[in-house]
């Protein structure tokens, strides 16, 4: 196994830790204002991701600047690519990231409606965008010679955007995020919002369960172990089994992710015009020099960064209850 | 417009506005750590001293609101050097992709981890380590600049570089080298002291305003009291703490502006060394000239036909070189020697923009640190500005108070006119002397594509400003909070919480 392959296995990995980290984050921004009846229930809601969710939103950063290092031209292709979905993701992502940190900076309650609108808003549309870039980017692209996707006005990056592969994506990105925030805000508060995120859980890991199905019938054999997760997520938000629930719901997020990108490898973005323009790790692959370099750097620092993200979640391990006011 | 002319237009546009809030982040995490250490060593020995746990507090809450804004921001350039310069990113990627991923992976996890354990962690960490995470997030800040401005310091001047003959494409030769860049580590220091410039002036204005010029403040004049009901109160009891910060701010200010000017004097020697042309434009120095003088200004620019001006003789020689006698390129002298080295073309950067970015650069940042002197030795000793007194120094007090809300966006826009200089006047080249602007744009872009980007940019970032302002007019305006309250009882009801481990 060369380099260039544990590269690419080490972008996979970025974009699961993003997908799963950061799919609880967006399904609790989405829940928050809903399950919450009263400012004490929202406020316990989005302060369970309160302290980690930049933190996670930095596995996207990850996945991006890895695959400027170690695959130069697979970046020079997807980005332009998938241009006008991705601003719009980001913009939404800009929208939610303020949302959360400003929410409980202002007391007043006009404030906290406009923050909890914004944070759910974009919360959806990142899931969905995410959901939609991710099949986008792993279905294939209409990459040219030299990686250049050709096209006329702002539908050169948009069409893409009705096609079955990112509808799809979107759908399952919102559902997975659904569950996943549920299972979380189920393991992480206490009381009415516990019991309510409870049943969400239940009811999405329903809806994802066959969807996935439907989909591993249709299109994806590979995704059916993804279903049985679903499954096993619902059960344990049904008996009360809180971490097995977000445990399984986490499990198949990575399932999703790595089914995704497996599935065309050693290609890592399929061109849907000609397979000759299809990108494949080592055509993409930076040279021997820079992967060397990005190598020590992840070495020496990525560990690190594991300790101490898991560091920050011991930190804040007890639940947070909401029948008390709750600090900004 | 061409997608190159939009793709340029939105590229200055994303980053001149992310670096709105890098400088304060940076400034602003190294304040809090700084005042956070003050309050603990006192703790610790005894002596009681709420002022500087409460300017903990309130840098901290700025440093948040700061910090969550440039995150997001900061996001998209992590993606724009794909989005639409991928021609750029194919070309460059193999020396400029790592320095991406090296400060995504080294910097980005540490500031936004332990931002996270700071802010909230305050009632479960320990004092000392709680105080450490907010040094780690200032480290993580410092560690960020000094790779983003190497991977700058690579597009001046490019170095650790090898050219693949046959694909035109740069392969990372020697990733020291490029950490090492000469101009990376001129422009480290330069940027960090205009970092802690913009800081220290939001201290300032705020502090001043609180103490001196709030309402509550002029009202009751020398008097301080309390329960004032229009604005912000003053209360013997906090005055203090707004005094100490106004102090820390222009100290800061101060010092900052001190270090800008050695450093930017470091900085130029390295610009007129590797890129004449940048330093030639910023004199607007047509003709190669010995003795060169330094243009203070000139209406017209110099070059052309009797400007009115004002010029130091010599001085631009010494700036340059370090000796008044030397002889500075000139413009023309270099447009041709490059013409000669790269084959026709305009090697000319956009003459007035580098002439009066370069001046307004140093003027603001000589205004701010002038304020800053000016409350610093007004401030000396205990005494108090006058705004409402009589005599030339109140009317200097007046003045200062008159102008607060300016004060903060003086180096701020110092900041951006700095930056502003150095990219335009590095034109035509996106690396310099080696790969041109117009060659980076990402091919099949169209303009369509790229106007609704940039209205998409202009909406959003114009909403995130605006919120932006109010949160931090909305934390100068509220009450001081201690960094560690005294502990409440819980009453004994079953509303208390009832904490057990999630996992």
């Amino acid at each position: 196994m060369d380099l260039a392959m544990i590269w690419f296995a080490l972008v996979v990995a970025c974009w699961v830790l993003f997908a799963v980290l950061e799919g609880f984050d967006f399904g609790v921004g989405m829940l928050a204002g809903v399950l919450g009846r009263d400012e004490h229930e929202r406020a316990a809601a989005v302060r369970t991701v309160g302290p980690v969710w930049d933190g996670n939103e930095v596995w996207l950063v990850a996945a991006i600047g890895v695959t400027f290092a170690a695959f130069p031209a697979w970046y020079a292709a997807l980005l332009p690519g998938l241009y006008l979905p991705l601003v719009g993701l980001l913009l939404a992502l800009a929208a939610r990231g303020v949302a959360l940190e400003f929410r409980g900076k202002v007391d007043s309650a006009a404030w906290r409606l406009r923050a909890d609108v914004v944070l759910g808003l974009s919360s959806l549309c990142s899931a969905a965008g995410i959901g939609a870039v991710l099949a986008l980017a792993t279905t294939g692209l209409a990459l040219g010679p030299g990686g250049a996707v050709p096209g006329v006005g702002v539908a050169r990056s948009l069409a893409p955007l009705v096609s079955a592969p990112a509808l799809v994506g979107a759908l399952v990105g919102v559902l997975a995020a659904l569950l996943s925030g549920a299972a979380f805000l189920g393991l992480r508060t206490t009381g009415p919002v516990r019991v309510r995120a409870r049943r969400v859980a239940i009811a999405t890991a329903g809806v994802v369960a066959v969807v996935v199905v439907v989909l591993a019938a249709v299109a994806a054999p590979v995704a059916a172990p993804v279903a049985a997760l679903a499954v096993v997520a619902g059960v344990g938000a049904a008996r009360r089994r809180e971490g097995l629930a977000f445990g399984a719901a986490s499990l198949a997020a990575l399932g999703g992710v790595v089914a995704a990108f497996a599935a065309h490898a050693p290609v890592v973005l399929p061109s849907t015009l000609d397979p000759a323009f299809s990108l494949t790790v080592a055509g993409a692959a930076a040279s021997p020099g820079a992967l060397q370099v990005i190598s020590v750097a992840g070495v020496l620092v990525l560990p690190g960064v594991v300790a101490y993200q898991a560091f920050s979640y011991w930190v804040f391990r007890e639940r947070v209850a909401s029948g008390r006011e709750v600090a900004a | 417009m061409t997608a190159l002319e939009l793709s340029r237009l939105q590229f200055a546009v994303v980053t001149v506005y992310h670096y709105l809030f890098v400088p304060l982040s940076i400034s602003l995490s190294a304040l809090t750590a700084g005042l956070q250490t003050a309050w603990w060593l006192r703790r610790r020995s005894g002596l009681g001293d709420a002022r500087f746990g409460r300017a903990t507090m309130l840098v901290g809450k700025l440093l948040m609101a700061t910090f969550a804004v440039g995150v997001v921001t900061g996001l998209v350039q992590e993606f724009q050097f794909g989005l639409s310069w991928s021609a750029f990113a194919q070309y460059y990627g193999d020396v400029f992709g790592p320095t991406l991923a090296v400060e995504g992976m080294l910097a980005f996890f540490l500031e936004a981890t332990f931002l996270g354990l700071w802010w909230f962690g305050r009632d479960r960490l320990r004092p000392l380590v709680h105080l450490a995470t907010i040094w780690v997030v200032a480290l993580g800040t410092l560690i960020s600049a000094y790779v983003i401005l190497a991977a700058n310091a690579f597009m001046q001047h490019p170095v650790g570089v090898a050219l693949d003959p046959v694909t035109g494409r740069a392969r990372l030769a020697d990733f020291g080298a490029l950490l090492t860049n000469e101009v990376v580590v001129a422009s480290f220091p330069h940027t960090i002291a205009g970092a802690f410039m913009a800081g220290g002036a939001l201290l300032l204005a705020i502090g001043v305003w609180r103490r001196w010029r709030s309402p509550a403040a002029r009202e009751e004049g020398a008097v301080l009291t309390s329960g004032v009901s229009d604005g912000p109160s003053l209360t013997r009891d906090e005055a203090p703490t707004w005094r100490l910060l106004a102090r820390v701010g222009a100290w800061t200010t101060l010092l900052g502006g001190v270090a800008v000017a050695l450093t930017g004097d470091v900085l130029g020697k390295v610009m007129t060394e590797v890129q004449p042309m940048k330093m030639a434009a910023a004199e607007a120095l047509y003709e190669t000239t010995s003795h060169a003088p330094f243009s203070v200004f000139a209406v017209p620019l110099p070059g052309h036909a009797q400007p009115t001006s004002l010029d130091i003789p010599w001085l631009l020689s010494f700036l340059a070189t370090g000796d008044p006698t030397a002889t500075v390129q000139g413009i023309d002298d270099l447009a041709a020697r490059y013409v000669a080295q790269f084959g026709p073309g305009d090697y000319t950067p956009w003459i007035p923009v580098a002439y009066w970015t370069f001046r307004l650069m140093i003027g603001l940042g000589v205004l701010a640190t002038a304020v800053a002197a000016w409350v610093l030795w007004r401030t000396r000793r205990g005494r108090d500005l006058e705004p409402a007194g009589r005599g030339w120094l109140a009317l200097g007090d007046r003045w200062l108070v008159r102008f607060l809300p300016v004060i903060p966006a003086l180096p701020a826009a110092a900041a951006t006119l700095g930056w502003l200089f150095t990219e335009t006047a590095r034109q035509p080249w996106l690396v310099f002397g080696l790969f041109r602007t117009a060659d980076g744009v990402s091919p099949t872009l169209t303009p369509a594509e790229l106007g609704l980007s940039l209205a998409g940019f202009a909406l959003v970032y114009g909403v995130l400003a605006v919120v932006w302002v109010r949160l931090v007019l909305h934390v100068s305006r509220a009450d001081l909070v201690d960094l560690h309250p005294d502990p409440v009882e819980v009453p004994d009801d079953e509303d208390a919480p009832v904490l057990e481990p999630s996992y």
